[in-house]
């Protein structure tokens, strides 16, 4: 059971002939993002500074960037690609679940102090 | 097959429904729940930076060295390579793993040894970034309300306190010591100039500007005029601050540093853990305890744990620096 991989990736784009040369390939892959992340990151394409969903483009880019390359270090590494469905969901759909959650609240509260501020009601710089 | 036969497999125990170890569920396990640890604190840097989004430090004007490369304007290169390393030592990882399903004693060996040295580049690295921060750069003017002013030139270059403030060489404040003065009060470090001396500094230099914390619309921070400067900082500074801790910040927001301390201080803290870890199953792998055991189960277990140190810092990176 341990022994066996599934080799593909892409949902069945590229296929490995094994284990190890999958590792390497994913490597590959990781890096290629990290990257277009840096390189986004100094170059700061003017195309994507507007807003979109109360947030620059470039920061949802690097968002689901980083949530492509977390879901290849999990399914890949963490070998997760291999365990059953069932635990599969157990581990990926509760912490995604809560962490959604938690998000939606503190960042809609921050949001909402920082209109309290902005509108003058609280002065905070004297 | 009759339903008691069946209820007899159902609860006679020995089921496992995963298909996965005991030991390797509860690593999952545990891993769930230290990224909803993180989660919580990347959550908290978010609530604070939404409360003083027109505000925040630019993480690239804040990170801006290399080791070996003294006054080259290099942001993020550095994380860079530290995210780098740490993704090469999950890939040795995942090597011993693989070596360890085929019983390859020698071949998990070297890769549980260059997963140790990765993981110790990692921690180097984020020590030296660390003393890089806490020693700060060019130095700022914090005010009354808690807000830091910076200083620049005419094209809007940053410009050193140290660089313009007229030292006064009849200082009549020394810092007070238990041995001289009260004995039961103590008082930390003077700052290296005192407002006197930065607002001499600025009135001799002219074409030094003020940089508020500000963001304007094309997301810069905003510049002062030279009469605006002047009176803000004569009017509201009160304190010359450099580097930062977990009171001060040059960079910005004191809470900007406090985040940065408390979130890459505990994931630093995982990734020591994880070396220590690692080389409890390096000894073990060398001392042969897997191969007579016949499996290099444990080897699965902390890669699991090291990959997710990998992950949290894929995160990290993408709220801290690149966000």
């Amino acid at each position: 059971m341990a022994h066996e991989h599934k080799l593909e990736i892409f949902r069945g784009l590229v296929k490995f002939k094994s284990n190890t040369q999958k590792i390497w390939g994913v490597l590959v892959f990781l890096t290629i993002v990290t990257v277009i992340e840096v390189a986004l990151g100094i170059v700061k394409p003017e195309s994507m500074m507007a807003k979109f969903l109360g947030m620059k483009i470039l920061n949802w880019v690097f968002i689901i960037l980083t949530i492509v390359k977390a879901y290849y270090i999990t399914w890949d590494f963490m070998h997760m690609r291999d365990e059953t469905k069932a635990l599969q969901r157990m581990v990926v759909w509760t912490a995604i679940f809560l962490v959604l959650y938690l998000l939606f609240i503190l960042l809609q509260e921050g949001g909402y102090v920082f209109d309290v501020y902005d509108n003058g009601y609280i002065k905070k710089d004297f | 097959m009759s339903t008691a036969v069946a209820e007899g497999k159902t609860w006679g125990g020995g089921n496992e429904p995963l298909k996965s170890s005991y030991g390797k569920m509860m690593m999952w396990f545990f891993i769930v729940s230290d990224a909803l640890t993180f989660s919580g604190f990347l959550a908290a840097y978010g609530f604070s930076r939404f409360k003083f989004i027109d505000s925040w430090p630019i993480a690239d004007e804040v990170f801006t060295h290399f080791p070996f490369l003294h006054g080259v304007d290099a942001p993020m290169y550095y994380v860079a390579f530290m995210t780098f390393v740490l993704i090469m030592s999950s890939v040795t990882m995942v090597l011993a793993v693989d070596a360890g399903h085929q019983m390859n004693k020698s071949k998990v060996t070297i890769y549980m040894f260059l997963t140790i040295i990765g993981g110790l580049i990692f921690v180097g690295s984020q020590a030296w970034e660390w003393n890089t921060f806490i020693k700060g750069d060019y130095g700022a003017i914090q005010t009354k309300g808690g807000n830091i002013l910076q200083f620049v030139d005419a094209e809007g270059h940053r410009v050193a306190v140290r660089d313009f403030a007229v030292s006064d060489e009849h200082k009549d404040r020394t810092q007070h010591q238990s041995k001289n003065g009260l004995w039961f009060v103590d008082e930390g470090t003077l700052p290296a100039y005192t407002m006197d001396e930065v607002i001499h500094g600025l009135q001799a230099n002219k074409d030094v500007l003020v940089r508020t914390q500000i963001i304007n619309e094309e997301g810069e921070k905003t510049v002062l005029s030279r009469a605006e400067s002047l009176n803000q900082v004569m009017k509201n500074g009160k304190l010359y601050v450099e580097g930062a801790n977990l009171h001060v910040n040059e960079y910005g927001s004191p809470l900007f540093a406090d985040f940065f301390f408390f979130i890459t201080g505990f994931h630093g803290f995982h990734v020591f853990s994880g070396v220590l870890i690692n080389i409890i199953i390096f000894f073990n792998v060398v001392l042969g305890t897997y191969e007579r055991r016949g499996s290099y189960e444990m080897v699965e277990k902390v890669g699991l744990y090291w990959h997710f140190v990998d992950l949290v810092w894929v995160f990290v990176f993408t709220f801290f620096y690149l966000v």
